[in-house]
């Protein structure tokens, strides 16, 4: 590797051909230049998607009340499934549950005042596990809690966009805030990494909605989260509430539309497994691409063995075995890969950590929600070091091989 | 020193084939200055090829310095060729990035002698050819005469049993030539068993032996002026 003769013939026959080994170089740095991007573009969009999972815990199961579509022990399809106080306290109980919440809608947007300001925002009914679900995070003060559900506060924890245009500079814990005409203290602001609309929400207790606007002990829906539960744990819990609700409401446990629930695990396992398939996908195109600059080198080191044929018949006749004639040629073949392929690898560092990858996605006016921190993990330089390394020997070897099986008697040859 | 019994060597297959050396029984000894001539087609070329350990022959023994040549492998081949045999070729063969000193020192690399040690001997053997000043000359830097006596010290840097050379005054003018014949007679004098392909009846009268090849057989060991002019045409 530290022999001077060799390296003296590989710059000078790159030498020879200026643009022949610029153009071959630039193949390949271009091939792992566009790898390390593929790689970026597949980390982005992967972070991306799970951004927008970032709103909702990802393992939960979201419950919903439908009508019946099935006659089921004597009554008629068609008859409405209401949950109630006592279904969230009966599922609550179910093994598996880590968190639940019901939520009690109170329809359409609310006038709600502070002082001489007023907006109109939405308003969520619900238990204090709604924090963990929603992964509400609390930015000042507190979030509800049950003594708020036992005693029906009527208490509101507001988001940071609340907080911007009721109160702007002011600290709102403490102040009360007229919503509708009803006077809520204001115990905790929020924000959500979710969209811009989760910060736009006020929370009251659940108990106090029901009170409030005429729910008596309605529920609307109910969410539950499954810890770390499996796509498979996440089905039998699904079943497990199916089975309970249906005693309880008197439906058709195979009644698809009587309850609906919306299982993010499931979903989410799903968008995993397509952005990996994505990232995967982008991989094999990025080597492809190496690949096409590989057998670039390769054809040009062909050209190189069939030029050399007779320098090579000289050597032989000299005394050069067939293994010192590989050598020559992958070694120049790997110089010309592992070079060429560092400053691609490089170049396409710099592109992602610039944040040129992320401005040139943001310039084709891509929704950047969806394609978020693009990066090359160390495990993915690795990756495109070693196949780099095992392209840079292939591409040398046939035609070192080639070179290898030239017959000494070319040295007799005249041309 | 070298021993040649009954070799025998065909090109080709079925009707095509062509036998080119039919029984060869040549014998040279340790010290000898040797011309092999012919017309083409008489086989001298695959002779030399054969003697070179360049190619393979079908039948027969081929004996350089007491060891049988006969199915070697390409490694032990080229062992045999850096250690026997020094080549001199007609177009000299240098190699153009490498100034004289490293061309001279190139067998010795594949002795695997170290860079610095190798130069040195290298410029010992150059100042034998008397090109010493010319070390660190490039090939396209010198003339045809100078390149021919580099490619004869880098032959003699290994110390081989023989020297073979292939035409070796074939792309040179008279007086070159006979300079490059003198320098070969030198290294005789010294010793050193050499074996030169020629057509030219001038050189291989400066050599103490001819061996006249003609359709793959010996015809003669003494020239005759006659056939070589019809070599020389021919060729």
């Amino acid at each position: 590797m530290f022999d001077i003769d060799k390296w003296q013939e590989i710059f000078f026959t790159m030498k020879q051909n200026k643009l022949r080994s610029f153009i071959t170089a630039f193949n390949v740095a271009w091939g792992i230049f566009i790898l390390i991007i593929l790689m970026g573009f597949g980390s982005g969009f992967q972070h991306g998607v799970e951004f927008q999972f970032n709103d909702d815990a990802t393992n939960s199961l979201w419950i919903r009340a439908g009508e019946t579509s099935k006659p089921y022990k004597g009554i008629k399809p068609g008859k409405r499934i209401q949950f109630t106080n006592q279904d969230y306290e009966a599922i609550k109980k179910l093994d598996g549950i880590e968190y639940i919440t019901g939520r009690y809608y109170v329809p359409g947007e609310f006038t709600v005042r502070y002082k001489d300001n007023l907006s109109f925002f939405n308003v969520r009914s619900c238990h204090p596990d709604h924090k963990y679900i929603e992964k509400t995070l609390i930015t000042s003060g507190r979030y509800l809690n049950d003594t708020d559900i036992k005693e029906r506060r009527k208490v509101t924890v507001i988001g940071e966009k609340v907080v911007e245009v009721l109160f702007g500079r002011v600290n709102p814990i403490g102040t009360y805030i007229d919503v509708n005409g009803i006077q809520y203290k204001v115990v905790g602001t929020f924000k959500d990494e979710g969209n811009e609309f989760e910060q736009k929400v006020i929370y009251i207790p659940i108990s106090t909605a029901q009170i409030a606007y005429g729910g008596g002990n309605k529920i609307h829906n109910l969410i539950v989260t499954a810890a770390n539960a499996t796509e498979v744990e996440s089905k039998m819990l699904e079943a497990d509430i199916i089975s309970y609700l249906s005693g309880k409401h008197n439906f058709d446990p195979t009644d698809k539309k009587a309850v609906r629930i919306f299982n993010g695990v499931v979903n989410f396992m799903r968008f995993m497994n397509l952005f990996a398939g994505i990232r995967f996908f982008l991989f094999i195109v990025g080597v492809f691409t190496l690949i096409a600059g590989v057998v670039g080198v390769s054809n040009i080191m062909l050209i190189v063995v069939k030029e050399r044929t007779k320098e090579v018949g000289v050597r032989k006749a000299l005394g050069a075995t067939p293994n010192s004639i590989i050598g020559l040629f992958l070694q120049e073949s790997m110089f010309i890969t592992l070079t060429a392929g560092y400053v691609g690898l490089v170049a396409g560092f710099i592109f992602i950590d610039s944040g040129s990858l992320s401005a040139m996605m943001e310039s084709f006016s891509f929704p950047m929600d969806f394609f978020k921190r693009p990066e090359v993990s160390l495990k993915g330089a690795v990756i495109a070091t070693l196949v780099l390394a095992v392209f840079g020997s292939l591409a040398g070897y046939f035609p070192a091989r080639k070179a290898a099986k030239v017959e000494p008697i070319e040295a007799l040859k005249d041309e | 020193m070298i021993k040649l019994e009954g070799i025998q060597k065909s090109y080709g297959l079925g009707k095509q084939k062509l036998h080119v050396l039919k029984g060869l029984d040549i014998t040279i000894d340790k010290g000898e200055f040797v011309s092999i001539m012919g017309s083409s087609g008489s086989g001298k070329s695959t002779l030399l090829n054969i003697l070179g350990i360049l190619d393979k022959y079908d039948d027969g023994n081929y004996f350089l310095a007491d060891t049988l040549i006969k199915n070697l492998s390409e490694k032990k081949a080229a062992y045999y060729r850096n250690r026997f045999l020094g080549f001199v070729f007609q177009s000299f063969n240098l190699l153009a990035f490498k100034n004289a000193t490293e061309n001279v020192a190139l067998p010795l690399y594949y002795q695997k002698v170290s860079r610095r040690k190798r130069n040195d001997i290298a410029l010992e053997y150059l100042d034998m050819v008397g090109l010493k000043d010319w070390a660190t000359h490039m090939p396209s830097e010198l003339s045809g005469g100078q390149k021919q006596r580099v490619a004869i010290a880098r032959a003699l840097i290994s110390d081989p049993k023989v020297i073979l050379a292939d035409e070796p005054t074939g792309a040179l003018d008279t007086k070159t030539s006979y300079d490059v014949m003198e320098i070969f007679k030198r290294v005789n004098d010294a010793g050193k068993t050499i074996v030169v392909v020629t057509h030219e009846h001038d050189i291989a009268a400066m050599t103490k032996r001819n061996i006249v090849l003609k359709d793959g057989f010996v015809v003669d060991e003494i020239m005759k002026s006659s056939e070589l002019e019809v070599g020389s045409i021919e060729s």
